[in-house]
């Protein structure tokens, strides 16, 4: 039997579901893999492919011992498919299967709607891979480079989860989706990836921080949701995803909150206390506060869009059926089944914000996004004690939910940052307050300069408190390889 | 006092609230609000399950407290507290004062060749001192006694381990403990306190054993030495401490170690090369380590040090009594050493370390000057710098 802990690297393909012994699936994965590869070349980090990179690679689902660190050249990370312990006895945790023994195979009347879960959430990996792959070549530091490095190898691993799901459970479609998987790509007019947010540009670093803010936020949600699948290995592999999706998260908050401390600090020293006064501050070369509440507004608004229609039959069906479950569903106080439960959706008639109820059975997206936008308010409130420390006054505020928004009841709906509905005329006026122009992006875009001396730090952004694996501030994250 | 405790606690200003640890927890020790995610000091079994998986490092901080910080407390945090002197605030009776300044005394005379402006490195890890005082010391059981010299051998070196069961005692490498013998002198006072440094690593023997080693030679008609050394398994011995804030190791991965020692002076250097085994394992060409003794046999550790790998530990040995050999001494294997230590001492990412003998410290202080001089470098400015530096510690008897 193979051991459920520790991973095995008796295959090409680390692993702790026993793939040795499960001949169909491996050769199936071992026959996606050369693809894989010339994926990860091709749009993977662009340049660094050679250097050393200080990365922790899962060997344990333990979490006692499961990461380990080391130097690594990337195409060499050992990718592989790492699930959760199972939980003895788990049973469905939601909608009308409530309680029945969670699946060990797939459902076949569910069986569509799983694989097309299973593709977006597989299709979100690489995406956010290829809007990355430029960013090395202006990385503010070598830590912040390896950081970088350690998101896209685990948004990486992160598709190999998905992929051996559709392998392993889905036969011939599987494969195909799989195949597919590496064939659509961020950005491309032909053959895009799934969602809007994911063909979006990251062009620096301040975006990237944001998008593992909020967007790898989004993804977080939705892994979350996913764990509580009745369909157990999805549940299990979510699961684990998490562990490492948690790193994403801190790469944000803390490039965030580096990049405001920067600000902040510099604006002390030049005893600038007005944060609108921004010619002043930008000459400090650092990155002024109303831009990152610009940059705030857009990649959240972005992020929201990422979860749907606030009103879904869709989410619906994936409650009821147990196949996608709520945001921490068993700690939930309630039927699980929504059988006459409502839930607060807002609404947008007639030039008018309304709250209204709806059964909370189709509301399951609204609750989602609710979950994330107070996840998200955590972090924001960090970053303005940030102002306070530096007794500046200043605010970054998560902007209302109909601003900026493309998809859902307030689509293309001119309200402004703060709920107040105004004309579309006064809309497209003052949008450039609320979000990045293109002379803001320039601006930024000008501090992307590269600093690769181990322990230095770009201008515009704050060395971090702690190392990663406990390292001491000039540790040198990668051992650069300029080919 | 109340015993103190080592108190586990979440970094708020680091931690991003993803609840990792939360999950990893096999007991609920720990929990949240919207703002902090916290353990609670009355369930933490100290189990580190939580402390790998953490994406950002907030999980690892530990304080030295005599009352622990509420969840509640913790939960409106902003910011981790700094470490109280737990000796200030706890012990402030004539007695301990006096003992304080006998240790302070000890510590002092040790480390003169430093001078006064001896100072930890900068990546050190902040050390916790005085945790058990006299009046009431840490009683700690004798978990083995093993002969470090051949029986043949001129002197008899023991190490003994020394079990601290549940207590707390945070000490790092190159930290001392204090040992009185029991019983009284012929005044009818105490005897006085010996010092001794710990030679094993801040995690213990094997990782995350709650013990600590000790190298101790038996003296003639020395009274706590032989105490020591006659300790049988499962003896209570009362031990104080930890002493000592400045002879520490850099936690920084990129610093070179030189390490000069005799005798038992090889007690924190064993200390210290495990404790870069266990956290540094992959960074070879970073320490150099000059030993000297009489003979092979009584070299304590001869064995265990030949078997660490020359890549990551240069090893370089000088015995002043074999037969039909010349005498050799450190200071003879620091010049023959001299254009590899010639870069080393210029480099400020090194470290120097002087521990055995007093006698030993002006031949090595006299090759470091000769090897300086060979590459036209002045010593004694090297020397300031380093100092100034944290980088220069001596400790000798």
């Amino acid at each position: 039997m193979a051991d459920l802990m520790n991973v095995s690297y008796d295959t090409l393909i680390p692993n702790n579901v026993g793939l040795s012994s499960d001949r169909k699936v491996l050769k199936a994965l071992e026959k996606w893999h050369p693809g894989y590869l010339d994926w990860w070349q091709g749009q993977g980090p662009d340049g660094f492919q050679e250097s050393l990179v200080y990365l922790r690679t899962a060997v344990s689902v333990d979490p006692k011992g499961w990461a380990k660190f080391d130097y690594v050249k990337m195409p060499q990370y050992r990718w592989g498919v790492l699930l959760a312990p199972q939980v003895e006895g788990r049973t469905i945790p939601c909608g009308e299967h409530l309680g029945e023994p969670a699946w060990q195979e797939v459902p076949g009347e569910y069986r569509s709607m799983l694989r097309r879960l299973v593709v977006i959430q597989g299709d979100t990996e690489p995406a956010s891979v290829e809007q990355q792959r430029f960013l090395g070549a202006t990385a503010p530091s070598l830590y912040d480079l390896r950081n970088l490095f350690q998101v896209n190898v685990e948004e990486a691993r992160h598709l190999w989860a998905m992929v051996y799901i559709l392998q392993k459970y889905f036969g011939k479609d599987g494969r195909e989706e799989s195949a597919e998987l590496l064939q659509r790509q961020s950005g491309s007019t032909e053959k895009p990836r799934m969602l809007g947010a994911f063909n979006e540009a990251t062009p620096d670093w301040l975006s990237f921080f944001m998008f593992t803010y909020f967007t790898d936020r989004d993804g977080k949600m939705q892994l979350e949701a996913l764990a509580q699948s009745g369909f157990d290995p999805l549940s299990r592999t979510c699961r684990f995803m998490l562990t490492e999706e948690a790193h994403h998260m801190f790469v944000g908050e803390t490039g965030v909150g580096r990049t405001i401390q920067r600000t902040c600090e510099a604006m002390n020293e030049a005893g600038i206390s007005d944060p609108y006064d921004i010619d002043k501050i930008r000459a400090l070369g650092v990155i002024d506060l109303p831009t990152i509440q610009k940059k705030l507004n857009l990649h959240y608004t972005l992020s929201l869009d990422l979860f749907g229609a606030e009103v879904s039959t869709n989410a619906a069906n994936a409650f009821n059926s147990g196949i996608k479950g709520r945001y921490q569903e068993v700690k939930i106080d309630d039927d699980h089944r929504l059988k006459d439960a409502t839930y607060p959706v807002s609404e947008y008639v007639d030039g008018e914000i309304l709250l209204r109820d709806v059964p909370a059975l189709t509301a399951i997206n609204m609750r989602l996004r609710d979950d994330y936008t107070k996840d998200a308010a955590g972090g924001v409130k960090r970053w303005n004690a940030l102002f306070r420390k530096y007794n500046i006054e200043f605010e970054l505020i998560l902007p209302h939910e109909g601003f900026h928004r493309q998809i859902g009841v307030f689509a293309g709906a001119p309200i402004a940052p703060d709920g107040t509905i105004i004309s579309d005329q006064a809309w497209q006026k003052q949008s450039e307050q609320w979000l990045p122009t293109k002379a803001d992006g320039d601006f930024i875009q000008s501090l992307m300069k590269p600093e690769w001396e181990s322990g230095r730090y770009a201008g515009w952004i704050a060395p971090p408190r702690v190392g990663i694996d406990n390292k001491p501030g000039d540790f040198e994250y990668v051992q650069l390889h300029m080919a | 006092m109340t015993q103190p405790l080592k108190q586990h606690l979440i970094d708020p200003e680091i931690c991003i609230r993803c609840h990792t640890c939360e999950d990893a927890c096999p007991i609920g020790a720990i929990t949240h609000n919207d703002d902090n995610v916290v353990v609670d000091a009355d369930k933490c079994e100290h189990c580190l399950h939580c402390i790998a998986p953490c994406p950002t490092g907030s999980i690892d901080n530990w304080r030295v407290v005599t009352t622990a910080y509420s969840v509640q407390e913790q939960l409106e945090w902003l910011e981790l507290p700094e470490q109280q002197d737990i000796l200030a605030t706890t012990s402030d009776s004539a007695d301990t004062q006096t003992e304080n300044a006998d240790v302070i005394a000890l510590l002092a005379q040790a480390q003169q060749g430093a001078g006064e402006m001896a100072c930890a490195p900068a990546s050190a890890t902040r050390p916790v001192q005085n945790l058990f005082t006299q009046s009431e010391p840490l009683r700690a059981r004798v978990q083995g006694n093993f002969r470090l010299t051949e029986q043949g051998a001129d002197s008899d070196v023991r190490h003994i381990i020394l079990d601290l069961s549940n207590a707390s005692f945070p000490y790092l490498e190159g930290q001392s403990v204090g040992i009185t013998p029991p019983g009284t002198n012929q005044n009818g006072r105490p005897h006085r306190l010996r010092l001794y440094t710990v030679s094993s690593p801040r995690t213990g023997e094997r990782p995350d054993t709650n013990n600590l080693s000790l190298t101790v030679k038996r003296e003639n008609h020395g009274l706590c030495s032989n105490y020591i050394c006659d300790l049988k398994r499962d003896d209570m011995v009362n031990l104080t401490g930890p002493f000592g804030s400045s002879f520490l190791i850099p936690n920084d991965a990129q610093t070179r170690l030189i390490m000069v020692c005799t005798g038992t002076g090889s007690a924190p250097f064993r200390a210290f090369t495990m404790q870069r085994q266990r956290e540094m394992a992959a960074i070879n060409g970073s320490m150099k380590l000059f030993f000297g003794a009489r003979t092979p046999q009584s070299l304590p550790y001869f064995g265990p040090l030949n078997k660490v790998p020359g890549a990551f530990l240069d090893k370089h040995f000088a015995f002043s009594r074999v037969e039909n050999r010349p005498k050799t001494y450190v200071q003879d294997r620091l010049r023959a050493d001299s254009s590899s230590l010639a870069k080393w001492l210029i480099d400020r990412k090194t470290y120097i370390y002087i521990c055995g003998l007093k006698a030993m410290e002006s031949g090595v202080e006299a090759a470091f000057f000769d090897i300086m001089k060979g590459a036209d470098q002045d010593w004694q400015a090297v020397k300031t710098e380093m100092l100034k530096d944290g980088r220069y510690h001596v400790e000798t008897y």
